[in-house]
């Protein structure tokens, strides 16, 4: 590589201070949620286990260390987390699966349409339908709970999430020209507090075609995570 | 001879309702026992209450109020990458529908700025084609298949846990058309995490 061109990358790198706050893929991702009950640290979307099923997971708190840090995190009773669904591509959710702490438990709500969408949708309330719930799991006592096709887990876990963050500030300082290989996992023996619900892909309706050029032909969901604090 | 075929016919009559009545009883206990529907089956303790899915019997819990946002994340990291001071926290706070008009050009500025001699990626996105989309921070997930955020094969079809999220993302901001540019900087050299996943739910590892 040249190095007038390695020069621009690693000024564009230098400058980009924004990049200095990268804690996780989300986490402290801006200042205002910063170190907040509100943070998101990370959202998953998958098939399950067994393919008729979706799975979404949401982590929080990230960067627990084990022992004291990782038992006395908790969820916040007034932070709802919310997974949004929109299966006909107008980028608007249809459907949302919420999950709010409440005592022990999380308490689980939908996939049901929600009350605000759109350009109301960074708006809230909760559904009235019987929720189910889970009692939030610790690392000895883990709680999974299964109802009507659906699994609820809430809980600390490891931090699925992996990069070598300390590497990546280096180069963002221009101490460092690149990374290593192999690099070191700065997440490495951190947990999270996670929530996690498998549900049938039955309870959606059919995703929408044509979104995904690099698979036009298959059916795809916009799916995303909010978390909204009650005033 | 009249009434006895009346109470015979009566008897048959009253058997078969009380068979009609243990079926659907019995359709509700095996097949669906919801929280809501009007009856203590499952593993209730109450009608619709108690058990490990229902709420505590004779609790009421508070559920109400207005829930405003705080926080969002459709894809990996975004924010992160494309963000920049000054509007990092009112993309936290934008529904998608409304973020390509708000925030594209400004990631596609961040983009150039991150990498000035950005010509293309290797999915053949423009500049303006790769940050179209991403400023959209919603994650595709397919209805049907296999899920991969990137596998070499699945391209954006959701996210699983061990998926290498950031080397995708400095893959497609560094790498070129080709995906071999600035080889120091496509990778950070940790491709798996360090607890292995579960193949069954919750899937996330048992924390440290």
């Amino acid at each position: 590589m040249k190095k007038s061109k390695l020069f621009t990358i690693m000024g564009g790198l230098g400058l980009a201070t924004m990049s200095l706050f990268l804690m996780s893929s989300d986490q402290n991702d801006a200042p205002a949620v910063s170190g907040t009950t509100a943070d998101i640290v990370d959202f998953y979307a998958f098939e399950g286990a067994n393919s008729s099923n979706f799975v979404f997971a949401a982590t929080v708190q990230g960067l627990l260390t084990p022992g004291t840090p990782t038992e006395q995190a908790a969820f916040d009773e007034t932070i709802l987390i919310e997974f949004n669904i929109d299966y006909n591509n107008d980028l608007k959710e249809d459907l949302v699966i919420q999950a709010i702490k409440r005592g022990d438990s999380m308490y689980f709500f939908g996939p049901s349409a929600p009350a605000y969408s759109g350009s109301e949708g960074t708006k809230s309330t909760i559904a009235s339908s019987a929720p189910n719930s889970v009692k939030i799991s610790t690392a000895e006592d883990v709680q999974i709970a299964e109802n009507n096709g659906m699994k609820f887990f809430a809980g600390p876990r490891e931090d699925p999430f992996f990069f070598d963050f300390n590497r990546f500030n280096e180069i963002l300082a221009g101490t460092a020209t690149g990374f290593e290989n192999p690099g070191n996992d700065t997440y490495a023996g951190t947990n999270v507090l996670s929530v996690v619900v498998e549900f049938p892909k039955s309870m959606l309706p059919n995703g929408t075609t044509g979104v995904n050029p690099f698979a036009a032909g298959t059916p795809m969901y916009n799916v995303w995570l909010e978390t909204k604090r009650k005033q | 001879m009249k009434s006895l075929k009346n109470i015979t016919l009566f008897a048959s009559l009253i058997i078969s309702l009380l068979f009609v009545q243990c079926k659907d009883e019995d359709d509700n206990v095996i097949i669906n026992a919801t929280c809501n529907d009007g009856i203590m089956n499952g593993q209730e303790t109450g009608i619709d209450c108690g058990g490990p899915t229902c709420l505590p019997c004779g609790e009421t819990l508070d559920f109400s109020g207005i829930y405003i946002q705080e926080d969002q994340i459709g894809r990996p990291g975004i924010n992160t990458l494309f963000g920049t001071a000054g509007f990092k926290d009112s993309f936290n706070v934008t529904v998608p529908s409304a973020m390509q008009a708000e925030f594209q050009t400004k990631f596609q500025a961040k983009l150039l700025f991150m990498n000035e001699l950005y010509t293309a990626n290797i999915l053949g996105q423009t500049a303006e084609e790769f940050t179209t989309l991403f400023s959209k921070d919603v994650l595709w997930l397919a209805q049907t298949g296999a899920t991969s955020y990137f596998n070499g094969t699945e391209i954006l079809t959701g996210r699983n846990l061990g998926d290498d999220v950031m080397d995708f993302s400095l893959l497609l901001i560094y790498g070129g058309p080709n995906g071999t540019e600035n080889p120091e900087l496509i990778s950070d050299g940790v491709s798996t995490n360090d607890a292995e996943f579960s193949s069954t739910f919750p899937y996330l590892a048992g924390p440290f």
